[in-house]
């Protein structure tokens, strides 16, 4: 049993240390506003296809509903999200994960580690999959999925996917109470600095901007200039001239799907969104991430063996 | 003869599908190995959050041969069907048997097929039953195809006797059977390697699990019981959540601890959702005060510090779920304290459905219709309307946002909290009642009429759109709301002419109430859309015209008539579980007011407690006599014998008596009917019996004499009258 960490930084830095020992390739955050780890481009379009995939990384997450002000003691409009991809996921996924658990101080002799049914369901990606939150001492402290479909392709193979909440996850492990009292780095550092000191400022930023501040035109503008830029990526022949090569720009067209959905997020914050628009506007975002799917599946990457 | 343990062990199965799982791997296994000839004593399945397993006794070693005959063609066919025939049963030409046919010689072939061994035949059942198990939601994982609830790791299958065990070979997918499996995932370490059932289960209970789901929810009941007597609790009874507890552990371990004194103002119902929902704790009350102050929590593992950290990280859950619950409950106080104003506002913009409005518009309706039932329920008219009113506002309010199950529930917290009185409140928590058979039926007046107007509005709003249950489809409810309304009237003895309150919401969905409206709803209510209306209606001016030619149109009528019958459907199916029979039923759907349920079932069970009596069910075959001989008579003769008939050309003595007796039944039913009492109406109509059977018997009603013929006939259509002034016996089977 490794000792207890001191600081956010510290369980963040174990959870690397830990996944990369395993042989994940551990990337860095994509460089994009999302809603959750899942929409990193190594999760969802990496999970599709034949070709094997093992990767981790932290993703910065935005969900623009969640935000209050920075008062709330473990609400966030934007957090983190550790994230896992193992494909195909391999027959001891559980010992990894419970691995990773030890890793970070929680030992399973002492806690009650459970495995509760809960299914996965993106309605924006048009992806599921079965597996389980799980709960530590009856606290949610991750989800764990077998993905069975992505953008309405099958996975073949099945990739696992662990999504861990970071803040929720180190508050428990540290004994905080307030996400804004978590020691960021290590307590003892000449600067010390808490997770309130780098975010509490930001909370009230963006809840302001997210709920009041945001223009609802311009939002709803750039919410149709992604949708469109998006297939319209998609469109181009497979077969570049310049290059000589095949080439299909899904990365950049599934940025455009990316977009998209945080647009809608921000949207939807902003409270001008009807219940029977909602359906819609999900819908027309599962479109985009079903095109993307479509098109990564006819790449390399996707396994396509021309 | 062998004993059979299989098990199948994989990650973790959700709880709520094991005991199906289990009783399905024993039925698809079962079902397999008899089809395939062989027998077992007995079979039991067991399921823990990681393993199904399955335990047969006395399973036959092998199926016994089986001898099958076929007759193939005449000895003088061509050759090429007799060489068809060989191909086909795989024999020679000298292993063929030639018998006599009818039409001369013909081929025979008799073909014994062995017995096989029972290890070969459970191979095949077990790997058919693991590839068609019907899991409600399977998935495949890594890069397999196999489909299972959860990754299936390991396979037990093992037959055993007093010689030894052997495991049977199977392999499916890559995981080959064995006797191997694993205990306790953090109390147990390595594999375990068991010979037969009662060993496999010693084993397991060595380490760290309970395999059999019953024992592990009395232990857990047993031991939460205990830790809350110790702190003079009580547990509060749940046997859903106890069931999907046992399915989350295979180690119970009941850890108790207390709620926050910041918590215990939350109202009971509060504390106890939160708490079964978001933990699955369960709840221990003050046997006194009725106040929850205390919860259990299921660990799955014994820990050094006696569960101390398990129980410091719940309590931490909870008392942020609390939290959260209470600054719902307080913002939602607050609103309430200001009169609930601002959900109403809100319920104007919530779609009930999009053909029947705004949620707030349905709370109007239903205060009108809760108004127009008030006196007829015993129910002051303003508090009707006022309860209807604020009834559903709880639906906007924060904690039934998080927690639906709550609603009117928290509706009556949040109605005492604004100051409503007492009846007003109950009406909020009680007027979705009655939802399950098991449900109590609201008896308070204004209770009953929201409850009524609630659901009436329901059903005859679904039915002006045309959206009716068909077969197993009904998105809305509706049976179960006729139901409620059934019930609701029965229940308190109501006197309600249905159609009229039908016919009142349903002009109420399509036209509104405001102005004229108003006052042709309540000609309405008093009279029903038929008969009296159009007149009384036409008093009111050429506008009220106007109207009811509308009304005609739109089919006003029709609809609520349709939604009458359905009514009477449902209470065909709610009288039958009574011991009601459909035709006593049917026979007294053709009285009048047969939309009073209540009175409908008063002459129904009245009807039917006289069919159950000897004179009762042979008055109803002389009734059937009487009748056909009349109709007979009438389509014969083209003239309808209703009057006229006189004792003084009565001849025989039986005659003689059968008018006594129907002068004295007539006395007695006619005041009977008027005071609906029909228990005494078909006592005075039985005891018809004995003279009718008499008069049958010595006379010949069809005499040559044409006045004693004719004056025998209109005796008979007074039997016919007096039976069918108390119901339609013509409409009784058998």
């Amino acid at each position: 049993m490794a000792d207890k960490p001191r600081s956010f930084q510290e369980i963040i830095l174990r959870l690397q240390n830990y996944w990369a020992a395993k042989g994940c390739a551990v990337l860095q955050p994509y460089d994009m506003e999302v809603g959750a780890g899942t929409f990193h481009p190594a999760t969802t379009l990496r999970s599709l296809g034949s070709q094997p995939w093992a990767a981790a990384y932290v993703q910065p997450s935005r969900r623009p509903t969640d935000g209050r002000y920075g008062e709330n003691p473990n609400r966030l409009q934007h957090y983190y999200q550790y994230q896992v991809l193992i494909k195909p996921s391999p027959p001891d996924m559980q010992d990894l994960y419970l691995g990773s658990l030890d890793a970070i101080g929680i030992d399973t002799a002492l806690h009650d580690i459970r495995f509760v049914e809960d299914d996965w369901e993106s309605p924006t990606l048009g992806a599921w999959g079965l597996g389980w939150e799980v709960w530590c001492d009856g606290m949610e402290v991750s989800q764990f999925t077998y993905f069975q479909q992505v953008g309405g392709h099958d996975c073949k193979p099945v990739s696992g996917e662990l999504t861990y909440g970071l803040e929720r996850l180190a508050m428990y492990v540290l004994g905080i109470d307030h996400v804004m009292d978590m020691p960021f780095n290590d307590p003892q550092s000449p600067i010390a600095l808490k997770y309130g000191d780098i975010f509490r400022q930001t909370e009230e930023e963006y809840s302001r901007h997210n709920f009041d501040g945001a223009t609802t035109e311009m939002l709803l503008r750039h919410f149709e200039d992604a949708e469109a830029e998006c297939q319209r990526l998609l469109g181009f022949d497979p077969q570049d001239d310049k290059s000589g090569k095949r080439i299909i720009m899904v990365h950049p067209a599934y940025d455009q799907c990316i977009k998209a959905s945080h647009l809608f997020n921000l949207l939807d914050a902003r409270g001008v969104i009807s219940v029977t628009e909602r359906q819609a506007y999900i819908g027309r975002v599962r479109a985009l991430a079903k095109l993307c799917a479509d098109a990564f599946v006819q790449t390399k990457a996707g396994g396509f063996a021309a | 003869m062998p004993d059979l343990l299989i098990e199948l062990f994989s990650e973790e199965i959700p709880a709520r599908m094991q005991a199906k799982a289990a009783e399905d791997l024993k039925s698809l296994v079962t079902n397999g190995l008899v089809e395939a000839g062989l027998t077992y004593a007995s079979a039991a399945a067991f399921a823990t959050p990681r393993r199904l397993t399955l335990h047969l006794e006395d399973l036959t070693a092998e199926s016994k041969p089986v001898r099958e005959e076929r007759k193939g063609p005449a000895t003088t066919a061509p050759q090429p069907a007799i060489d068809g025939f060989l191909r086909a049963t795989g024999l020679t030409m000298d292993q063929l048997e030639v018998r006599d046919d009818k039409k001369g010689q013909v081929y025979f072939a008799v073909m014994t097929k062995p017995g096989r061994h029972a290890a070969e035949i459970v191979a095949e059942v077990l790997e058919n039953a693991i590839r068609k198990f019907p899991w409600p939601k399977s998935m495949r994982w890594g890069a397999g195809t196999l489909q299972w609830v959860r990754p299936l790791h390991a396979i037990i299958c093992v037959l055993s006797d007093h010689h030894g065990f052997a495991v049977v070979p199977v392999e499916i997918d890559g995981i080959r059977a064995s006797n191997v499996t694993r205990g306790h995932r953090f109390m147990s370490k390595g594999d375990i390697h068991v010979r037969d059932f009662d060993d496999y289960e010693a084993r397991l209970k060595a380490a760290h699990v309970m395999l059999r789901p019953h024992e592990r929810e009395h232990a857990i009941w047993h031991d939460a019981m205990n830790q809350a007597f110790a702190r003079g609790l009580e547990l509060v009874e749940d046997k859903a959540l106890l069931s999907e507890v046992a399915g989350l552990v295979e180690w119970p371990v009941v850890l108790m601890g207390p709620i926050g004194t910041e918590f215990l103002s939350l109202p009971p119902e509060v504390l106890q959702t939160s708490m079964r929902e978001h933990q699955k704790f369960f709840s221990a009350k003050n046997p006194v005060s009725g106040q929850i102050e205390a919860f259990a929590t299921v660990a799955n593992i014994e820990t050094s510090d006696h569960g101390a950290t398990i129980l410091k990280g719940n309590l931490k859950v909870l008392s942020a779920r609390l939290s959260d619950a209470k600054f719902f409950y307080d913002k939602d106080l607050r609103v309430a304290k200001a009169g609930m104003g601002e959900w109403l506002d809100a319920l104007d913009n919530v779609t009930f459905h999009n053909k029947l409005g705004s949620q707030r518009a349905r709370i109007d309706r239903v205060a009108a219709l809760a108004r127009d039932l008030a006196p007829m329920v015993g129910a002051d008219p303003d508090k009707a309307a006022e309860a209807a009113l604020v009834a559903k506002a709880d639906l906007r309010s924060a904690m039934v946002g998080e927690f639906p199950e709550l609603q009117g529930v928290m509706g009556r917290y949040y109605a005492l909290a604004a100051g409503r009185s007492a009846d007003v409140a109950d009406a909020a928590r009680d007027h979705y009642a009655p939802l399950g058979p098991a449900d109590d039926v609201p008896t308070a007046p204004v209770s009953v009429a929201v409850a009524l107007a609630d659901k009436i509005d329901t059903l005859t709003g679904f039915w002006a759109i045309d959206e009716k249950p068909t077969g197993s489809k009904d998105p809305f409810a509706l049976r179960r709301a006729a139901l409620g309304v059934i019930r609701l009237v029965l229940g308190n003895g109501l006197r309600l002419g249905l159609d009229r309150l039908f016919d009142a919401q349903i002009v109420r969905h399509q036209h509104g109430d405001d102005g004229f409206r108003g006052r042709l709803l309540s000609v309405l209510v008093e009279h029903g859309f038929h008969d009296a209306f159009a007149a009384l209606v036409s008093e009111l001016g050429p506008e009220a015209e106007e109207w009811v030619a509308k009304l005609r149109e739109n089919g006003v009528g029709g609809i609520s008539d349709d939604l009458l019958a359905f009514f009477h459907d449902r209470l065909k199916v709610y009288l039958k579980d009574r011991g009601v029979r459909h035709d006593v039923i049917d026979a007294c759907l053709a009285m009048p007011n047969k939309d009073d349920l209540t009175l409908l079932v008063k002459r129904a069970e009245a009807l039917n407690a006289t069919l159950g009596t000897e004179d009762g069910a042979n008055l109803v075959q002389g009734f059937k006599r009487a009748n056909n001989i009349l109709t007979q008579a009438e389509a014969k003769d083209g003239v309808e014998y209703s009057y006229g008939a006189d004792v003084k050309y009565a001849e025989a003595d039986e005659e003689r008596a059968l008018f006594a007796a129907l002068d004295r039944a007539e006395a007695a039913i006619a005041p009977a009917m008027a005071a609906e009492d029909f228990a005494a109406a078909m006592q005075a109509m039985a005891a018809l019996r004995a003279p009718t059977d008499a008069f049958f018997t010595a006379v010949q009603v069809n005499s040559d004499n044409q006045v004693v013929r004719r004056n025998r006939l209109n005796l008979l259509s007074r039997i016919r009258s007096i039976c069918l002034s108390v119901a339609d016996l013509t409409r009784i089977e058998g």
